[in-house]
């Protein structure tokens, strides 16, 4: 489902192997909020502010692991 | 006071050691930037380059800010790229203005090597060690009005080519001297910038900075992706005043900021160019309780900002906050679409009226006169810009603003022609006819089209990439067989917008 979400932001990325989304300006603020708001709505995670950080947004691996420590 | 200028020279005085302007590229006190400014102005004089629009491509810095003050010395006018534009609007500014020169920095320069345009260029770091000559700038000075250009900045256009906004020195004097005011501006404050130096909006910072000996932070944009980040930031730097974007301080409220920390210096929040969510702005007030709110409200034609509401009581959610009263010296008519003024409380275009008034459209003679008209009321010369939005005069005495009249949005404090992105769309090979519809909801662009056969949406996607800035890219992309039309024959932008629900 994640991927899904990340796949509708940017078809042309490999989030298998890319892992520095935000040191690369894939992600950019635009895409946090989308993100956030389709995590909440779909997969029911609120991510609370302090854990909006570049780490957890870098990469599918990162973000998953986020999404299954808070829910 | 004739030139801008006059505040960096006062200040340079005042405070020479000062830090003027900071942030992740360096930092420049008000004696550096003074000098560099003058080196710039030495260079461009000894080119015999006067009265010439000059770009500057550079990243958002303390140095670009001495770019633009340098080719002020000179004598010229600047006209600010960033590489954040797309490529195929940076060529459409440079065809539009051709400038006597471009100033760049290392990364433009890549760039512009690549590109390989007609353009005399010369990077930053080479021109600011030019020999200052001292009676050259006093000599361009003497010459110097104030309704000399300062700037060309770039807008959306509703036809794909955007409209170069040329300001002049007495029109931004008038809107700094009067914004300064409204802010509470002086020597302590501290300014928290968020907006780029290619738009209209960051004179809020610059100049008053130069006016009064004030600090500007440049904060760091990837900050605005992580808000508890972003608010240790302005409270670690004492950031006393923000004008941000509305939408950017909703991201800091919206994504829960302020369950983790508080922006316990702020003094001053300015917010506009969108409208603001009331539960924002109570969230935002409820966090720096001892702050001032300031909604304002203008067009890049009218220099930046034209109507102030400092806000000065509690809204509830659904209430509309308003857009207030007409800054100092700015005046502001209703007028209906016969040209008459509404009844009180009815609907009326927005149409400002003043010094404040830009110069035009950049070498645009015809979009500008439709923009920029005579007062229908007035029985001698008075030019008005009528700003294509709604808005009315509510009981209290105050301006509300109701919609826009065509197919213009803003969308994270970009002001966007929905129009200029259906142009792009129906240049991408494949696609027969588009239609770009605003979710203002969830804050998201979506285009519909319609296309031939075989033509694959991730192409489409990876097209629009290409093209069009990040701010105008649309967040989702719909093929349709065929597009709803109206009764006229027209695209029926009303069912579009309700398919998205």
């Amino acid at each position: 489902m994640l991927l899904e979400i990340l796949q509708e932001l940017h078809p042309e990325v490999d989030y298998n192997t890319h892992t520095t989304l935000i040191d690369d300006r894939v992600i950019d603020s635009y895409d946090i909020i989308f993100l956030v708001g389709e995590i909440a709505d779909k997969l029911d995670v609120e991510i609370p502010a302090d854990e909006l950080t570049p780490e957890n947004f870098n990469s599918y691996t990162a973000l998953n692991a986020l999404i299954e420590r808070l829910s | 006071m004739i030139n801008i200028l006059e505040y960096l020279e006062n200040t340079m005085q005042s405070h020479p050691k000062k830090i003027a302007f900071t942030g992740e590229n360096g930092a420049l006190t008000f004696e550096e930037l003074h000098a560099k400014a003058r080196a710039i102005g030495s260079y461009l004089h000894s080119q015999a380059l006067e009265k010439q629009p000059i770009a500057v491509f550079m990243e958002k810095s303390a140095d670009m800010t001495a770019a633009f003050y340098g080719v002020v010395c000179g004598g010229c006018y600047y006209v600010p790229l960033d590489a954040e534009m797309p490529v195929y609007r940076i060529k459409q500014i440079l065809e539009t203005v051709n400038p006597a020169l471009i100033i760049h920095d290392n990364a433009a320069k890549d760039l512009l090597t690549a590109w390989n345009l007609p353009f005399k260029q010369i990077c930053f770091s080479q021109i600011v060690t030019h020999t200052v000559n001292d009676s050259a700038l006093k000599q361009i000075r003497l010459g110097a009005i104030d309704t000399d250009p300062l700037y060309v900045v770039f807008t959306s256009g509703s036809t794909g080519v955007p409209k170069g906004v040329t300001a002049c020195h007495r029109s931004v004097i008038d809107y700094i001297e009067n914004l300064s005011v409204i802010l509470d501006a002086n020597e302590h404050t501290i300014f928290g910038n968020q907006s780029p130096l290619y738009l209209d909006a960051c004179l809020k910072e610059l100049i008053p900075t130069l006016k009064f000996g004030a600090t500007t932070h440049f904060i760091p944009k990837s900050l605005f992706m992580f808000p508890v980040k972003l608010v240790e930031y302005i409270n670690e730097n004492k950031i006393n005043t923000i004008c941000w974007v509305a939408s950017a301080l909703g991201l800091v409220a919206g994504l829960g900021a302020f369950k983790k920390v508080m922006p316990h210096t702020l003094r001053t929040v300015a917010f506009g160019s969108e409208v603001f969510a009331v539960k924002h702005l109570n969230q935002w007030r409820e966090a720096a309780p001892n702050a001032q709110f300031i909604h304002l409200y203008g067009p890049t034609e009218a220099t930046g900002m034209s109507l102030f509401y400092k806000v000065d009581r509690n809204f509830n959610e659904g209430d509309i906050i308003p857009i207030g009263r007409p800054f100092p010296n700015t005046g502001v008519v209703l007028l209906d679409e016969h040209g008459n003024a509404p009844k009180q409380g009815e609907p009326g275009e927005i149409c400002i009226r003043g010094t404040g008034l830009c110069l035009g459209y950049f070498n645009d003679s015809v979009r500008t006169s439709a923009a920029f008209v005579q007062n229908p009321h007035a029985p001698y010369a008075d030019l008005l810009y009528k700003t294509g939005d709604l808005g009315r005069v509510g009981e209290d005495g105050l301006y509300y603003f109701i919609a826009r009249k065509d197919h213009q949005i803003k969308h994270m404090g970009y002001r966007i022609e929905l129009t200029e992105i259906e142009w792009v769309a129906a240049r991408i090979s494949g696609i027969q006819l588009a239609c770009a519809v605003y979710d203002s909801e969830k804050s998201r662009i979506v285009l519909y089209y319609m296309a031939e056969g075989g033509t694959e949406k991730t192409a489409v996607q990876a097209a629009l990439k290409a093209e069009l800035p990040r701010y105008m890219q649309p967040h989702s992309v719909h093929q349709l067989d065929t597009l709803p039309q109206t009764a006229g024959g027209k695209i029926d932008r009303v069912k579009l917008a309700q398919m998205l629900q």
